[in-house]
C-alpha cells in the first residue's frame, strides 16, 4: 500500500478478504473460465506465427523453406500443439455461447438459439473446409 | 474511478474483441493444424511457394487476413487485461496493463498492414 489514505469521519473500514492468486482452482468452471481467458494468448501467438509466414512468403521461396523448417523445431511444434489445443478449446466455447449473447429476429420471430448454434458450427466447418481446399488442392 | 466520463470506448473495443473471438474461432483451428502440426510433422505435404503466394497475394485474401489479425490481436488485448486484472489481481496496475495490451493490439495491426500490402 502506498500513498496517503483517505480518512473520513465515521467511515468504516473496508473488509476485503485477499484473495488468493489461485482462487480459480476452486471450480472447475472457474478453472474453464481462466483457460478460455488464457487462450487469447495463443490467439495472440498465432497472428505473430502468420506474419512470419507472411514475411517469408514475400522474401521469396527461400524464406518459405526456412519458415517451414523453423516450423518442425520441436519448440516451435510444441508450443503449436498447445496453441491447437487452446483454440479449438476457444472456438468451442465461443461458439456455444454465442446463442446465449445473440438475439436475432427474423419479420418478429425470435431465432431459435440452437439454430444460431448450428449456424456457428456449419459456418466453422464451411470454413475449415474452404481454407484446406484452398492450401492443399 | 474519476475517468467514467472517458467510457464511450467501451462498447467499440468490445466489438473488436467478439469480433474476434468469431474470426479466430473460424479460421485458426485449421490454420494452427494445418501450418502448426500437419505440414511440419509431414502429415500432409506442405502448401508449396508456387501455389501459396498466388493465394496470399489476392486482395481478397490480404483484406480478410488483415482483418483476422487486427480483430485477433484487439481480442487478445481485451481478454488479457481481464485475465491480469482477475488471474493476478493486479488492478492498480491499470493503466500499464490498458497501454500495454492494446498498444499492442495497434501497433500489431499496424505491422500486420505493413506486411500485407507490402506481399507483392
Amino acid at each position: 500500500m502506498t500513498g496517503s489514505p483517505i480518512y473520513r469521519e465515521h467511515h468504516p473500514k473496508w473488509l476485503r478478504p485477499r484473495m488468493s492468486t489461485w482462487w480459480w482452482l476452486e471450480k472447475w468452471a472457474f478453472v474453464k473460465f481462466i483457460l478460455r481467458e488464457l487462450s487469447s494468448v495463443f490467439v495472440a501467438w498465432f497472428v505473430v506465427y502468420l506474419l512470419l509466414l507472411f514475411r517469408a512468403v514475400r522474401d521469396g521461396d527461400g524464406a518459405y523453406q526456412n519458415f517451414l523448417a523453423f516450423s518442425a523445431n520441436p519448440i516451435v511444434l510444441t508450443v503449436n500443439v498447445v496453441t491447437l489445443f487452446f483454440v479449438v478449446f476457444h472456438a468451442l466455447t465461443w461458439f456455444a455461447l454465442a446463442p446465449r449473447a445473440m438475439v436475432v429476429h427474423i419479420g418478429k420471430k425470435k431465432v431459435p438459439p440452437f439454430l444460431i448454434g448450428v449456424g456457428n458450427y456449419g459456418g466453422w466447418i464451411m470454413v475449415s473446409a474452404g481454407i484446406f481446399w484452398f492450401l492443399l488442392r | 474511478m474519476a475517468k467514467s466520463h472517458r467510457r464511450p470506448i467501451e462498447p467499440l473495443l468490445w466489438v473488436l474483441f467478439s469480433g474476434g473471438g468469431v474470426a479466430s474461432a473460424m479460421l485458426m483451428p485449421a490454420l494452427v493444424f494445418l501450418f502448426g502440426l500437419a505440414f511440419p510433422l509431414g502429415w500432409l505435404p506442405a502448401t508449396t511457394y508456387e501455389h501459396l503466394r498466388p493465394v496470399l497475394l489476392h486482395p481478397l485474401t490480404r483484406l480478410v487476413l488483415f482483418g483476422v489479425c487486427m480483430l485477433s490481436l484487439f481480442h487478445w488485448a481485451h481478454r488479457f487485461k481481464y485475465t491480469l486484472y482477475d488471474g493476478l489481481q493486479i488492478k492498480h496496475l491499470n493503466e500499464a496493463v490498458n497501454t500495454f495490451c492494446y498498444g499492442g493490439a495497434v501497433v500489431g495491426s499496424i505491422v500486420a498492414g505493413y506486411v500485407l500490402s507490402r506481399l507483392g
